[in-house]
């Protein structure tokens, strides 16, 4: 078991602060983690824990680093040029910064702020991480898009559809056609970076409802800019603040009692 | 109905008034301006077309449809006949787009993903210069390096296959020669695939690339499954661009590949091509028909450019057809 953990924030949580259900283990551990683009650093000291089972979501205000430390998680960032990690990052105590990137990136799945389906049919663009991953022989492929498409709660809409171009569809649809991509390579983890900024508000209802039945079987880590959104669906929510980590804690306690001023001034709207 | 308001109907807009009104707004002089650049070109095609039309007419009335399907060119006795010419220029371009395509699409994806940016910028500015290089220069190069090195590197080709080589490379070898002419025209065309290519590639979307990074994909997986064929249509329309300039192209081709108007299979022997025949002949035509003939091979030429690009573009929507748009 560990306990949550902030660096700026100097209190522990409390017993009080624990949600009712037993966390059933670590699963992500950043510690003092620091990131710089070229000579301006983006993160100051990060540390956090992120549990199996549970949606941790980032808020916080534009270019406070969330997304940031979101693209971390699976070193997404060193595609940048100029960018440089330091601290340390575990995945079920393994340091990710020594990993293989591409096995690491196949644990740790991520989707992204804007739909970005490859400009390939819907039954393609969910195969596609199966296939470079060398899962699933021919015959189980259809069984594995089918899966991944249920489990994002599209196989309904596109059952008839599978040999459609991906951008024949909505853009709500086409951002669950990109959970479901990753989603097909079975990751440990699902890193959402403001899914649903560019989506309208039956879309995100429905990726909300989906993310809270995603986390029985992955551990889902979401960065999003909509406290609301956070409030309904973590489990843990972490404050960000100018790169640095202001609070980390249940979402119950940062968003009924917050213990950091910033966080309250924040989520009651005083700024940002 | 909820609503007591009630609403206004709205003017419906007055057609004659609002349309003189915007002939004269900003919008309309813009897209007039527009529209007559546009017409501009195919008012220039037109006329390109209507005076080779009108210049050929001696020949065409003369040869009919012969003209494109015999082989004699003989201005002695007034024979015309283009195939050898069209044969020459089709042979040519297809070896050099063979030659060309693989090696410049691999030097843009060098250039595009893996290169330094200051290497590639560096790069790129040289194969540009490349381009500018007149052809006249090119065809040298042609005569005074590559035809020698052709002659020490083909000869032991040959020797290898035996005494059956392959149709495309048998007969006796001279230098000047069909093969020598795609190497050259190769070179002339790769420039453009390479630089239209490059900048293709550096346009794909980073989300695309980031997508496939994001299951796991490795670098060579992530530019080979994605960002290539995410660019596929802008690499083909560098493939096009090529394709134009080596059909076209004259004085390069002229300087090596021999100027004799056959039909041979194989790739060692010399041939002629539809803009080399036009440039080296229409000085010295004499009479009306010999003049006529050029012209038709030059409106031979255009249609030929028309027929490949069609056929070019049909090839990418059948391919395309397939997969998602």
């Amino acid at each position: 078991m560990s306990s949550t953990r902030a660096n700026d924030a100097p209190k522990e949580t409390g017993e009080a602060a624990k949600p009712a259900v037993p966390d059933p283990g670590l699963k992500l551990r950043s510690t003092n983690l620091n990131f710089f683009y070229s000579s301006f650093q983006a993160l100051h000291g990060i540390s956090l824990d992120v549990n199996t089972h549970r949606v941790t979501a980032f808020i916080g205000p534009s270019g406070c680093g969330k997304s940031t430390f979101l693209r971390t998680l699976n070193r997404m960032n060193e595609t940048i040029k100029g960018s440089r990690v330091e601290g340390e990052i575990l995945l079920d105590n393994e340091n990710i910064l020594g990993m293989e990137v591409s096995h690491l990136r196949r644990r740790v799945g991520m989707v992204f702020q804007r739909p970005n389906p490859f400009p390939k049919s819907i039954f393609d663009n969910i195969a596609y991480g199966p296939r470079i991953n060398g899962m699933g022989r021919r015959g189980e492929m259809a069984e594995r898009v089918e899966r991944s498409l249920r489990r994002a709660a599209l196989w309904d809409e596109v059952k008839d559809k599978l040999h459609k171009s991906a951008f024949d569809l909505s853009g709500g649809q086409q951002q669950r056609l990109c959970i479901a991509r990753a989603l097909a390579v079975d990751p440990e983890v699902l890193l959402l970076d403001e899914p649903c900024s560019a989506l309208d508000p039956i879309a995100t209802a429905k990726i909300e409802e989906l993310l809270f039945h995603l986390k029985d079987n992955c551990t889902v880590v979401i960065v999003t800019h909509n406290m609301q959104q956070a409030a309904r669906i973590a489990d843990y929510t972490g404050f960000f603040l100018m790169g640095k980590l202001m609070e980390f804690d249940t979402a119950e306690v940062i968003f009924k009692n917050p213990k950091v001023k910033a966080t309250e001034d924040y989520i009651t709207g005083r700024f940002g | 109905m909820a609503s007591a308001v009630t609403i206004p109907p709205t003017a419906r807009p007055k057609g004659r008034a609002s349309f003189l009104s915007r002939v004269f707004s900003g919008d309309s002089m813009a897209q007039a301006l527009a529209l007559s650049c546009a017409t501009l070109i195919l008012v220039i095609t037109a006329l390109l077309v209507g005076e080779l039309w009108v210049h050929s007419a001696l020949a065409r009335e003369k040869f009919g449809l012969r003209f494109l399907i015999t082989s004699v060119w003989n201005p002695v006795t007034g024979e015309f006949g283009a195939l050898p010419f069209i044969y020459g220029t089709v042979v040519t371009s297809v070896l050099a787009l063979l030659l060309a395509v693989p090696f410049g699409v691999g030097a843009a994806i060098f250039l595009a993903e893996l290169a330094p940016p200051k290497l590639s910028d560096a790069m790129t500015f040289l194969i540009e210069l490349l381009a500018a290089v007149p052809s006249v220069i090119i065809g040298l190069i042609g005569i005074l390096v590559l035809v020698p090195m052709l002659l020490i590197v083909v000869p032991p080709i040959k020797d290898a296959f035996g005494d059956h080589p392959p149709f495309f490379f048998s007969g006796p070898f001279y230098g000047p020669s069909l093969l020598a002419a795609g190497f050259v025209l190769a070179v002339m065309i790769a420039p453009f695939i390479i630089s239209v290519s490059r900048e293709v590639l550096l346009a794909v979307p980073r989300d695309m690339r980031e997508a496939a990074l994001a299951l796991g994909a490795t670098r060579w997986e992530t530019t080979w499954q994605v960002v290539v064929p995410f660019a596929r249509r802008g690499v083909l329309g560098s493939v096009f661009l090529a394709l134009a300039r080596a059909l076209g192209e004259t004085m390069a081709v002229t300087m090596v590949v021999g100027n004799t108007p056959k039909i041979a299979t194989s790739l060692l022997s010399q041939g002629y091509s539809m803009a080399s025949v036009i440039a080296n002949e229409f000085s010295e035509a004499i009479g009306n028909l010999y003049p006529s003939a050029l012209i038709e091979v030059g409106l031979a030429l255009f249609g030929l450019t028309i027929v490949l690009n069609a056929l070019a573009r049909l090839l990418i929507v059948a391919t395309s057809g397939q997969e998602a748009k």
